[in-house]
């Protein structure tokens, strides 16, 4: 194959996984790096060096659309990056040491555990417990638009959400991975921060996290620019159209065909870890 | 200008919102002339990702990589595209310190320069 084949064809796939992503909200990062390394052959550390790009761009691309909703935390946002951006200078450490089929059956775990999460509804578990006196020293506590209009909420067990951040930030550094669905988990069920709060939160400091790895990956020789352009231009381009589409189609079939997708490729990432294929 | 009390969050992460936009779209139209360029002049070569070499050193660091931009290397465009995207989370966390400090809130000055000295490790502490 050369290079002008491999640019489009790779781009129409970036395409498409960042046009999915955005249309179910479960990212395009998380398919992107094994379709690289099953389809097309990449060592790993390419692809993850790529998709990392990819991540930066779709996060601040997709940030003022999310943020006209006015769901998103700043403060809670910037004092969790503390935790995210430690994790992924780890992640992108242990990167260097593991083996690539390490890497590999890490990703087909991951992959598993995202398409298991999407297929459950998301609970709305704003609650009026008292907060963790952290979190109101911290100022986190906030309110949201909702139908009855401005709702308060309350940000409970900061340092439960702080350390699954690090591990969201770990994997992100790893993988090459938004790590969107960690995220939310951490925000939604450990701190019982509102659903569309830590969904919008969450997009918010993707890019941040992605960027405390992508330089480390940078400087190390991992992000080709022959494989990153049509990946980074792809998904861009995917995630802004999937965006404009968005409230216009159903998605819950398309979510669930896309959870399959993903759970398919993560028994096909282990299976190939195992036989040398990755 | 904007008085004091215009800097609620709401119309800063507005603000930051937009700063990122325009970043990843001048980032994007960078990486995509340099794909141009590369795509002309190599095209029709092979491409191999399947063995890992590492890039070379000039396509790892900023003046490599602005020296290779100079010269119109379609590859060293594109890392220039690539650097510029991975400036802006950084730029947006240098901006939500300065406006966290115009708000007198220096618990989150602290907070966002702390976030803003891990990212420029990352970028700069390994690279120069």
């Amino acid at each position: 194959m050369n290079n002008l084949e491999f640019t489009i064809l790779v781009g129409l796939g970036a395409l498409t996984a960042g046009f999915l992503g955005s249309l179910t909200g479960l990212g395009g990062g998380v398919v992107l790096v094994p379709f690289l390394t099953l389809v097309f052959k990449v060592d790993i550390r390419y692809a993850v060096g790529a998709s990392l790009v990819s991540v930066i761009a779709t996060s601040s691309g997709a940030a003022a659309a999310y943020l006209r909703e006015g769901f998103s935390n700043i403060r809670i946002g910037m004092f969790l990056e503390i935790a995210t951006t430690l994790g992924a200078l780890f992640g992108a450490f242990l990167a260097a040491i593991v083996s690539t089929k390490a890497i590999g059956v890490v990703f087909g775990v991951v992959l598993l555990y995202s398409g298991f999460l999407s297929s459950r509804t998301p609970s709305d578990s704003a609650d009026n417990r008292p907060p963790d006196p952290l979190a109101t020293r911290l100022g986190m506590n906030g309110a949201y638009p909702s139908l009855t209009g401005l709702k308060n909420y309350n940000v409970h067990r900061v340092p439960a959400g702080f350390s699954l951040m690090f591990g969201a930030g770990a994997l992100s550094g790893l993988l090459g991975i938004g790590s969107g669905a960690v995220k939310v988990l951490a925000m939604d069920h450990a701190m019982g921060i509102p659903f569309k709060v830590s969904t919008t939160t969450s997009n918010f400091m993707i890019g941040v996290t992605a960027a405390a790895s992508a330089g480390v990956y940078l400087s190390r020789g991992y992000v080709d620019p022959g494989l990153s352009m049509p990946v980074m231009l792809g998904v861009l381009a995917g995630s802004l159209i999937g965006a404009r589409v968005l409230g216009r189609t159903k998605t819950k079939l398309l979510r669930w065909l896309f959870a399959a997708v993903i759970v398919a490729l993560g028994a096909e990432m282990i299976y190939g870890a195992f036989t040398g294929k990755v | 200008m904007l008085k004091r009390s215009d800097w609620t969050d709401q119309n800063v992460e507005v603000i930051i919102a937009n700063l990122l936009r325009a970043g990843v779209m001048v980032s994007a139209s960078i990486v995509l002339a340099g794909g141009i360029l590369f795509l002309a002049r190599h095209g029709f070569s092979h491409a191999s990702y399947r063995v890992f070499r590492g890039e070379p050193t000039d396509l790892r660091e900023f003046t490599g990589i602005a020296r290779a931009a100079l010269n119109l290397h379609g590859p060293g465009i594109i890392q220039l595209g690539l650097l510029f995207l991975i400036a802006t989370p950084v730029a947006r966390v240098a901006f939500a310190a300065f406006a966290f400090a115009v708000e007198r809130d220096w618990l989150y000055v602290g907070i966002s320069v702390f976030v803003l000295i891990v990212l420029l490790y990352s970028l700069l502490g390994s690279a120069i």
